[in-house]
């Protein structure tokens, strides 16, 4: 006898669950790479990020009344947590990634109606708001190469150690601007970029291969099938096609596109940020222009703005722009004419 | 004269039920940009209190004198002269005050609410039953304020009352969490303000519900409407 089913035929079991677990797992490398250059102690950033998330999802879904364990066990306010940890400097204070979290899951996330309401993506809102609130902390990197034990480390996220001026400085992202401010006209990129100590193959030094860690971790993203080929190359697009114009144009004053796109959060936005299928659009044609126009405006605020990276408020930018992109690019309903 | 149950109910709508902040969502933009801390609020509010009463008494007095057609114009000429009156006042007295206040003083001349107590209320009501609703109208703005600008200095500074000294010059602003508290500056930027507005309207329907189902009636859905 034949077993009959029926259509839609699902090839795989596509549970929020699943997919945010295999985000969590495409996040491994990078965090494998961080842990390499910046020491163990992000793995405490995310394991405060991570119980931060979990506690005040717990409290809002008691608060709203909605079935705890099912939601709590989805996995999103991980993914969330873990990429507010990895965004925010390692060496912050503890209250700092708390304070991020705490905003992203409870104003960013519940208020508007929790999972799949939510109009900007919780992590990047958690970004902006400690970055205007807190310029000084979130520009503060340590400085690549320093050996500091990871005792002293923890010391200092506790707050149990003054934080030291020496261990800590901007990323290459915002050495490289504040340079080319500063000695205006009489530097050129490409004798800033041969200085070793900060920058390294073809990007910032030992940001290089944490970035190129999130690369990977998209492609694998990319083969299974979680997230779509749009919005990210698209969003590599935008960044590429305006630093390479840029940089042909006039190379002693803008970074070439190999350096933009890995330094700072470019990668973690491509392959993680603008592909969340709740703050992005849901058409084709409107994650090529999300993305597109999302690259395009982070190396903008990056190169020209006051802020030492733009991915997070170029993505704020477009999350506000989905629904208006997402009612112009309606793809026509299978057997109508297409209008446009 | 007025009587006691009438001027109860002005007082409760001005205060509470129809308050201007929460309810009417009027006036938000002094209400985004002078409430980063308490001292301004209040004082905006002060001022924008007598010059409601005042208006409101001005028009409520005329309101058989003026042309139905024309009473938008003549409101507004009643009510900026009045607000230059404050103007001045305030720039004389208050001098370091005003400064900080700015164009927020000028403003109230634009400000939704004075104009529409004026033409919803004192238009068709006696002159001491206007002069009633101007000053809780704006009592009710008062509280607000207060409670807002109160919220967004402590989240953002750590501090109560900062400015006081420039209204009382023998009062110090209170220093309310430990000095090294690094200060949420969002709290004091207008997104804090939109988010801790939310909170308060949030809470007051809360409190509307409970106190609905207590009597075991239906809470009315809260209906906003808003300009500025």
């Amino acid at each position: 006898m034949m077993d009959f089913s029926t259509p839609p035929y699902l090839l795989n079991n596509a549970s929020v669950q699943r997919v945010m677990l295999q985000v969590l797992a495409a996040l491994l490398p990078g965090v494998a790479a961080y842990v390499w250059i910046f020491g163990p102690i992000i793995l405490v950033q995310l394991a405060l990020a991570t119980a931060t998330a979990l506690a005040a999802e717990a409290a809002m879904l008691k608060l709203r009344e909605k079935p705890l364990a099912m939601f709590l066990s989805d996995g999103s306010a991980i993914v969330t947590a873990w990429l507010i940890a990895l965004t925010f400097p390692p060496l912050s204070p503890w209250w700092l990634v708390v304070t991020g979290t705490l905003f992203a899951i409870v104003i960013a996330k519940h208020l508007y109606g929790g999972l799949g309401q939510n109009p900007f993506n919780p992590a990047m809102v958690a970004f902006a708001v400690c970055i205007v609130s807190f310029p000084a902390l979130m520009s503060q990197w340590p400085s690549v190469g320093l050996q500091v034990s990871f005792a002293d480390q923890a010391r200092v996220v506790f707050g149990m150690m003054p934080r030291l001026d020496a261990i800590s400085g901007a990323t290459p992202l915002d050495t490289l601007k504040t340079a080319l401010k500063l000695e205006e006209g009489t530097v050129s990129v490409t004798q800033l970029l041969a200085d070793q100590t900060v920058y390294g193959f073809f990007a910032g030094r030992g940001w290089e291969w944490v970035t190129g860690g999130y690369l990977l971790g998209g492609i694998f993203l990319l083969w299974r099938g979680i997230i779509s080929w749009h919005a990210p190359l698209s969003f590599i697009a935008g960044l590429t096609l305006l630093s390479g114009a840029l940089w042909v144009w006039h190379p002693a004053q803008f970074a070439n596109p190999f350096f933009h796109l890995f330094s700072g959060g470019a990668m973690l936005g491509a392959w993680f940020i603008v592909t969340d299928p709740v703050s992005g659009c849901t058409t084709m044609k409107g994650k090529l222009i999300f993305g597109f126009v999302a690259g395009a405006l982070a190396y903008l605020i990056r190169v020209f703005g006051g802020y030492p990276d733009g991915v997070a408020f170029a993505v704020l930018l477009m999350n506000i722009c989905v629904p208006l992109i997402d009612h112009y690019t309606q793809p026509a309903i299978f057997g109508m004419k297409d209008k446009s | 004269m007025i009587e006691r149950d009438e001027f109860r109910t002005i007082a409760h709508n001005g205060v509470w039920k129809q308050n201007t902040s929460l309810i009417q969502i009027l006036g938000l933009c002094p209400l985004l940009a002078v409430t980063t801390n308490m001292v301004n609020g209040v004082m905006l509010s002060l001022a924008t209190i007598l010059v409601m009463a005042l208006s409101n008494f001005a028009v409520a007095s005329l309101r058989n004198f003026i042309p139905h057609e024309i009473r938008i114009p003549v409101f507004i000429l009643i009510v900026a002269a009045l607000v230059t009156v404050v103007d001045l006042l305030f720039n004389a007295n208050l001098h370091e005050l005003y400064l900080v206040l700015g164009i927020f003083i000028p403003l109230i001349v634009t400000n939704c609410i004075v104009l529409a107590r004026v033409e919803a209320f004192a238009a068709k009501n006696p002159p001491l039953h206007a002069t009633f609703d101007g000053i809780f109208m704006g009592v009710g703005m008062l509280w607000t304020l207060a409670v807002l600008g109160g919220l967004r200095e402590f989240i953002g500074a750590g501090t109560l009352f900062s400015g006081i000294d420039l209204v009382f010059s023998n009062l110090q602003p209170l220093q309310v969490l430990p000095a090294d508290y690094p200060g949420l500056l969002l709290a004091i930027l207008p997104p804090g303000a939109f988010i801790l507005l939310g909170c308060m309207i949030a809470w007051k329907n809360w409190v509307e519900a409970r106190a609905a189902a207590r009597q075991q009636r239906p809470a009315v859905p809260v209906a906003t409407g808003g300009c500025h």
